[in-house]
């Protein structure tokens, strides 16, 4: 029904690496009301299909269009990846969690990893057009699997790109600039980390130690994306909190990552599909 | 309670129905207290355990009728002030007595909307039946006049013969009314009000519509069909379904009042925020709120393992925490998804269960292992942060609480640990902050509950709501009666508008 009032047509498809891929969706009622920070329920069959969380990376309300960035790599991302302009998406719901709270702060690191560039970006222009330095710091495994380069340019004041294996930018993980840029003085205001948990859980680590406020934003296994569940849950300062009405932003010197990392892993079993799951994890192991 | 297969109740019931209706003289009361009490026929419980199918099968015409007449008809009918709804119960029950079951379905509707709904799910020992004559009479509530099961009687024969009724719909007004939620509160407004010639429009957060008839209560105990043919006389009325559409969020109350031309809204979101018990390792991996345990098998559909995308837990062992209908949901839910052993712990005795009685008796037919007087401390860990068991503490029962039940006291040094995979969390729910946060100016109290007064209006004008936003957790009759009466306020509004 959801169809009726909104047609979720697929507008626009491009491959952005082996197994991301980025979609321009009809959905004017999400894209007038989303905001930096917030995400989206995607189901392609109402009888069967699972509910998942997916990152909005752009919006157009004048086209009345979102922008969603994915990794095809569980049965729904695949199934996605398998459709093409004009097929209609069965469910799209949004959009949802709090919105990233927006100011001039002063300088802004936004550290995004692998996939997590794409929830950063709409972060970063907000940031920018609320008066702040932005300094980005992206990274990805190789060359092949960074997205959203041009775009990040476009509104960074300094772009530093890390790889794993060298192939462009520094041979380096994104922990290692961050590190530099909180020696500084003046060090950042505030970052920003989105990416693979293990990544994030890293840059916490990393920033903690010069105070340097740090928001993460999660992503967990959610079924209905509005507090009805509660299956997201993390643990944060020794309270629980709920990633889909609480989040999913948090202080990341305060979230308790290995917990959220073995919740992730809740269905590997079940899970066959999901072994490909690699795309910048790597940037685990401290500088 | 033996297992008595539904054959065999059936014939019993047609034998004595053929020895009372054989008699000429009228019957006396001492004659229909003499009629057996006919027993819910049932799925066997070993076969049951494996299916998701309903396992109460409904009555035969035979143990309707038998079980009408034992209604004494009495002039006081205190079953009627036990009904949150005030249903005119003896004189359905006298209907289906004299074999008209179109006369019983017509004077139930005039107060319940959601019959086959409310016969499956009432907590009738509570309600209608708990002050039953003929269950006085006997000493006990067990053996009280099964209303509910008579209700639920008429709702399915109206059903299954294909007679139910699109209601006759007023000439249009012109005037629009948002309905927020599909659940129980918000189907029934939404008749209500489409009747008086009203456009409505109902919102749903899910795929599908139904709220918790849908992804909580699950299929063995009201199946999906049965809400599907309320939603489908809806939209047969004319009311327009919305899902996947979430308020606070995918437009805010402002705007629908606003920009979106609604002349008033009804609010019932439900009591959607699962409550945790705050104690050590309540976010380990295989830790459930019993809100996600069901969704995941009943909405998601994750007990079809071969068509469903949605998984669930392969658990051995499972704890349900909690006393209540939800925390026997998903104890048999845990059943009929494989687990080999599966706990319910609660912290009183049965006696204090708010349970239906039927569904304990269903559950412990199944096999789930009751603990009473017991509470968890705190969930164990394994190395990897998945659950491996549960350390609990024993508990008796002291001086009666604010809510008159004995309040149960703590065993120093009564720790013990049960072995499990799983626990699923089944305490209740609190309000959910998605509308609250998003609406300035609409009064909450302190556990998040929208504050509405006797016509269930909200602090806002034009803006109403019902169940269990109001309510706090509560029933399905009661979120109906709620909304019966926001709706009579809400059409009163907006004709006098």
């Amino acid at each position: 029904m959801g169809a009726c009032n909104e047609m979720n047509r697929i507008l626009d498809k491009k491959r952005l690496s082996e197994t991301v891929y980025s979609m321009r969706v009809e959905a004017p009622l999400i894209a007038r009301e989303r905001k930096a920070g917030q995400f989206i329920i995607l189901q392609l069959c109402e009888d069967f299909g699972e509910r998942i969380p997916l990152t909005v990376a752009d919006a157009d309300p004048a086209e009345g269009s979102i922008t969603i960035i994915f990794q095809a790599v569980g049965k729904t991302t695949r199934k996605l990846a398998g459709m093409d302009v004009g097929d209609k998406i069965a469910a799209l719901v949004g959009p949802l969690g709090t919105p990233t709270h927006i100011e001039n702060f002063g300088t802004v690191v936004c550290v995004g990893g692998g996939i997590g560039v794409a929830p950063l970006h709409p972060i970063a222009q907000a940031m920018k057009a609320a008066g702040n330095t932005v300094i980005i710091i992206m990274g990805a495994r190789n060359k092949e699997l960074l997205i959203l380069e041009d775009e990040m340019r476009a509104i960074a004041d300094e772009l530093i790109i890390c790889t794993d294996d060298g192939s462009v930018g520094r041979k380096c993980l994104v922990t290692e600039p961050l590190k530099e840029l909180c020696e500084q003085n003046p060090k950042p205001d505030l970052a920003v980390a989105i990416g693979p948990p293990v990544m994030m859980k890293f840059c916490a680590a990393t920033t903690r130690p010069y105070a340097v406020p740090t928001q993460v934003s999660l992503n967990t296994i959610m079924v209905d994306g509005t507090g009805m569940c509660g299956g997201c849950r993390v643990t944060v300062g020794n309270e629980t909190k709920f990633v889909c009405v609480d989040g999913p932003e948090f202080d990341g010197h305060l979230v308790d990552f290995d917990n959220m990392m073995n919740r992730l892993n809740s269905y590997k079993k079940q899970e066959t599909t999901d072994h490909q799951c690699k795309v910048g994890t790597k940037a685990g192991e401290p500088a | 309670m033996t297992y008595i297969p539904a054959e065999t109740l059936a014939a019993e019931a047609k034998k004595t129905w053929a020895e009372v209706s054989a008699k000429k003289e009228p019957l006396k009361p001492k004659d229909r207290m003499a009629i057996p009490a006919q027993e819910m026929p049932s799925q066997d419980p070993a076969i049951r355990r494996s299916n998701m199918e309903e396992v109460a099968l409904g009555y035969s015409a035979e143990e309707a009728r038998l079980e009408a007449l034992r209604c004494l008809q009495c002039t006081t009918a205190p079953c009627i002030a036990g009904c949150p709804v005030s249903i005119n119960i003896p004189g359905f029950i006298q209907a289906i007595a004299d074999g008209d079951n179109k006369k019983a379905i017509d004077i139930l509707k005039e107060s319940s909307l959601l019959p086959a709904v409310c016969g499956r799910v009432c907590p009738q020992e509570t309600q209608c039946q708990a002050p039953c004559t003929v269950g006085k009479a006997l000493k006990s509530v067990d053996k009280a006049v099964s209303i509910g099961r008579l209700e639920r009687y008429v709702a399915d024969w109206e059903r299954e013969n294909g007679l139910m009724e699109i209601p006759a719909i007023k000439p249009n007004t012109g005037k629009k009314v948002g309905i927020i939620g599909t659940g129980p509160a918000g189907l029934t407004v939404a008749a209500d009000i489409r009747r008086e010639g009203h456009d409505v429009t109902l919102f749903e957060a899910f795929h599908k519509p139904g709220g918790v008839m849908v992804y909580g209560i699950p299929e063995f105990r009201l199946p999906k069909a049965i809400v599907q043919k309320e939603i489908d006389t809806l939209t047969a009325m004319g009311c327009e379904l919305k899902t996947n559409f979430v308020i606070g969020r995918t437009r805010k109350i402002s705007d629908l009042l606003g920009e979106d031309g609604f002349d008033a809204l009804f609010i019932g979101t439900g009591a959607g925020l699962p409550r945790f018990m705050n104690i050590e390792g309540e976010n380990l991996v295989g830790v459930y709120s019993a809100n996600e345990y069901l969704t995941r098998s009943n909405l998601m559909r994750a007990y079809d393992k071969e068509r469903a995308a949605t998984p669930v837990f392969d658990s051995e062992r499972v704890a349900v925490l909690g006393g209540g209908n939800v925390a026997m949901d998903a104890a048999r839910t845990a059943v009929r998804l494989g687990a080999k052993e599966v706990y319910l712990i609660y912290r009183r005795t049965e006696v204090e269960m708010p349970a239906r009685v039927e569904e304990v008796a269903h559950a412990k037919e199944e096999g789930v292992i009751f603990h009473f007087l017991q509470n968890p401390k705190r969930i164990l860990s394994d190395e990897r942060g998945w659950v491996r068991g549960i350390e609990c503490l024993r508990y008796e029962l002291g001086e009666p609480d604010a809510s008159g039940r004995r309040r149960p006291v703590e065993i120093k040094g009564s720790e013990f640990e049960i072995e499990l995979d799983t626990v699923i969390v089944a305490i209740g729910n609190d309000s959910n902050p998605l509308i609250r946060q998003t609406t300035p100016g609409l009064e909450t109290n302190k556990w998040g509950n929208i504050i509405v007064d006797e016509n269930g209006k909200s602090s806002i004008e034009r803006i109403y709501a019902g169940g269990d936003i109001v309510l706090g957790a509560a029933t399905v009759i009661l979120a109906m009666g709620e909304g019966r009466k926001a709706a009579a306020a809400m059409n009163k509004m907006l004709a006098n508008s």
